[in-house]
C-alpha cells in the first residue's frame, strides 16, 4: 500500500520534471530566435529603411520601402479575396451543413488544404496564372496567399460559430427569425471577435510565406505598384539579401526579419486582445 | 384519493375525460406522439389549454414536459431527427399541418427559455429586432413599442437610462425579463415559458413570477417548471407528466390537494422525482 503510493509520487515527480524540461527546451529556441533577430535586426532599423527602396548589389544605404509596400499590397489582395470566401464557407459549414455528410467531407478537405505545403500552392498559382499570362505578377502572388489564407479563415469561422450557444439560435427562431437573418444579425455578431481573430492569425501566417511568392510575385528591385508585374515583397527580399555576399544587404535582411517578426507579434497580440475581450457567451 | 368532479383526468385511450368549466380553449392537443429519432418522448398526449390562464407542466426530468412545450411553436423542426405526429390546434388551425410560413405561427406564440438568451446587441435593439421582423415602423414608433414591452416586463425603470448598453450587461434576472419583454413586444397570443426561473436567484424568481401573474390578463401562458411550489404559486391549471405520458391534468389546487392518481400524489409529496 505504502510502496505503491510512493511509486506514484516518484512517477509524478519524474513526469512533471520531464514536462517542465520539454517546455523549457521549446521556449529556449524561441527565445534564442527572437534574441538573434533583435540583436542583428533592431540595430539595422533606421528611417531610411522606410523611405528608400532596395539598394543595388554592393551599393551602400537604401531601404526596404518597396518591399514593405509590396508585401502590404499582397496581403491586402489575399485578405480581399480570402477573408470573404473563408468567412462565407465557414458559415456554410457551421450553420447550414453542421449535421450533413457533405459538411463533414468539406471540413475534412479544408483541413487537408490547411496543411498543404505552401510550395505546392505556389506551384499551383504558377500553373494557373503565371504560366498562361507569360509573366510573374503581383496578383498571382495575391491569389497564392489567398489560397493559403482561405482554409485558416474557414476553420476558425466554423469553430467560432459552432461555439455560439444553440440556445441563442433557438431564441431567435422562436421569435420567427428567418435563418439568414439569424446568421447575419445574431450568430455572426456573437462570433465576430473570434472570426476577426481568425483572419488576423491567417494574415500572420501568410505574411512570412516565401515559397509561394518565389513562383508568383517573384521580386522587384525597384518601386512598383503595378499588379501585372513582379512586385517587391519582404519575405523574398529577406531570402535574397540574406543569401547575398554583400554586408549591406545582409544587415538589411536582418532589419527586414526584425520588422516581420514585430508585425506578426503585433497581429498575435491584437488577436489575443480581441478574443479575450468577448468570447461567444454561453 | 377519490377523484372529485373538478379534476379532469383522461381515459386510457387518451381522450380528455371532461373539459367542462375550462373556458375558451386556446391550444387543443390531440393524440400527440413525439420522437427523438427512434425514442418516443411523448405518448398519445391530449390536453386542452385554456385561454388567458396559466397552465403549468410538472414532472420529473425526462418526462416530456419541455418536449411538449416545444411542439407548440414547432421548435423541434430545426432538428432533423425530431418529429411530431398528431394534432395541435390553435384557434381552430392545426399548426403541425399548417401550410403557412412557420414564422407567422411563431409570431403568435412567444417563447422564453431556461437560460436567459439576450442577443448580442443593445437592450433597445434586443426588443426592436423582433418588432422589425414583422412590422415596418418609424424610429419613434419603435421606441414607443420598446418602452411598452419593457414596462410590461417590469424592467423599464431599471433600464430606461441605459437602453444602448448591451443586453448581456444586465443581471441574470434582468436578462430573463428582457427576454420576456422581447417575446411580448411582437404581440403574441401565447407565451411559452420553459423553466424560466431555473437559472435565477429567489428575488429575480419572485419578480418573474409576479410578471407571469400579470401576463395572464392578456396572454395564454404555458410554463414548464421543475419547482412544484412555483407551479402551485403561479398556475391556474397543472398537468403532471411522467415517462412521456400525461398522467393527470386539472385545476392546480385540485392537483396539489386531492390528486386523483397515485403517481401524482407520490410526485408532489416528494416520494420520487
Amino acid at each position: 500500500m505504502i510502496s505503491r503510493y510512493r511509486r506514484r509520487r516518484l512517477l509524478n515527480a519524474f513526469n512533471l520534471t520531464m514536462a517542465v524540461l520539454a517546455t523549457a527546451f521549446g521556449l529556449f529556441w524561441l527565445v534564442w530566435i527572437l534574441w538573434t533577430t533583435i540583436r542583428f535586426g533592431a540595430g539595422a532599423v533606421n528611417t531610411a529603411l522606410f523611405t528608400q527602396d532596395t539598394p543595388a548589389p554592393g551599393a551602400s544605404g537604401g531601404g526596404l520601402r518597396n518591399a514593405f509596400v509590396g508585401s502590404l499590397i499582397l496581403l491586402g489582395m489575399a485578405v480581399a479575396i480570402g477573408a470573404p470566401v473563408g468567412v462565407l464557407a465557414g458559415t456554410w459549414l457551421a450553420e447550414f451543413a453542421a449535421r450533413r455528410r457533405l459538411g463533414a467531407v468539406v471540413r475534412f478537405l479544408n483541413d487537408i488544404l490547411l496543411s498543404a505545403p505552401s510550395i505546392v500552392i505556389g506551384l499551383f498559382a504558377y500553373a494557373i496564372i503565371v504560366d498562361p499570362s507569360g509573366r510573374f505578377s503581383a496578383y498571382s502572388g495575391g491569389v497564392a496567399l489567398a489560397l493559403i489564407l482561405i482554409p485558416v479563415v474557414v476553420r476558425t469561422t466554423d469553430e467560432m460559430l459552432r461555439l455560439v450557444p444553440g440556445s441563442l439560435r433557438e431564441a431567435a427562431i422562436a421569435l420567427g427569425t428567418p435563418y439568414w437573418k439569424l446568421v447575419t444579425r445574431i450568430t455572426w455578431k456573437a462570433a465576430a471577435s473570434g472570426i476577426l481573430t481568425g483572419i488576423l492569425l491567417g494574415i500572420a501566417r501568410i505574411s512570412g510565406e516565401t515559397a509561394p511568392l518565389l513562383f508568383t510575385a517573384l521580386n522587384n528591385q525597384y518601386w512598383s505598384t503595378d499588379l501585372g508585374h513582379p512586385i517587391a515583397n519582404l519575405p523574398v527580399v529577406i531570402f535574397q539579401f540574406a543569401m547575398s555576399p554583400y554586408t549591406n544587404w545582409q544587415s538589411m535582411a536582418w532589419a527586414g526579419a526584425f520588422i516581420a517578426v514585430a508585425f506578426i507579434l503585433l497581429l498575435n497580440l491584437v488577436a489575443r486582445m480581441l478574443l479575450g475581450r468577448r468570447r461567444p457567451r454561453a | 384519493m377519490s377523484a372529485t368532479p373538478r379534476i379532469h383526468t383522461r381515459s386510457e385511450s387518451g381522450e380528455p375525460v371532461a373539459a367542462a368549466g375550462i373556458g375558451a380553449v386556446k391550444i387543443d392537443v390531440r393524440e400527440l406522439n413525439f420522437y427523438y429519432g427512434r425514442f418516443q418522448a411523448l405518448k398519445n398526449v391530449s390536453i386542452e389549454i385554456p385561454a388567458r390562464q396559466v397552465t403549468a407542466f410538472i414532472g420529473p426530468s425526462g418526462c416530456g414536459k419541455s418536449t411538449l412545450l416545444r411542439t407548440f411553436n414547432r421548435m423541434f423542426e430545426i432538428y432533423p431527427d425530431q418529429r411530431a405526429e398528431g394534432r395541435i390546434v390553435v384557434d381552430g388551425e392545426d399548426i403541425l399541418k399548417s401550410r403557412r410560413d412557420v414564422a407567422l405561427i411563431r409570431a403568435r406564440i412567444g417563447m422564453v427559455f431556461q437560460k436567459p438568451t439576450p442577443f448580442p446587441m443593445s437592450i433597445h435593439e434586443n426588443i426592436a429586432f423582433g418588432i422589425r421582423l414583422y412590422e415596418k415602423l418609424s424610429k419613434a414608433e419603435i421606441a414607443v413599442r420598446v418602452e411598452s414591452a419593457l414596462t410590461r416586463a417590469a424592467l423599464w425603470d431599471e433600464v430606461k437610462d441605459k437602453l444602448q448598453q448591451t443586453g448581456t450587461s444586465l443581471s441574470g434576472g434582468q436578462q430573463q425579463r428582457l427576454c420576456i419583454a422581447r417575446a411580448v413586444a411582437i404581440r403574441p397570443e401565447i407565451i411559452l415559458l420553459d423553466e424560466p426561473c431555473s437559472a435565477l436567484d429567489p428575488i429575480s424568481t419572485a419578480k418573474v413570477e409576479e410578471l407571469i401573474e400579470e401576463l395572464k390578463n392578456d396572454y395564454t401562458v404555458v410554463i414548464v417548471t421543475h419547482n412544484m411550489q412555483q407551479a402551485a404559486r403561479v398556475s391556474d391549471r397543472t398537468a403532471f407528466m411522467y415517462m412521456g405520458e400525461l398522467v393527470e391534468y386539472g385545476p392546480t389546487e385540485g392537483i396539489f390537494t386531492r390528486p386523483a392518481r397515485k403517481q401524482t400524489e407520490d410526485y408532489i409529496t416528494g416520494r420520487f422525482g
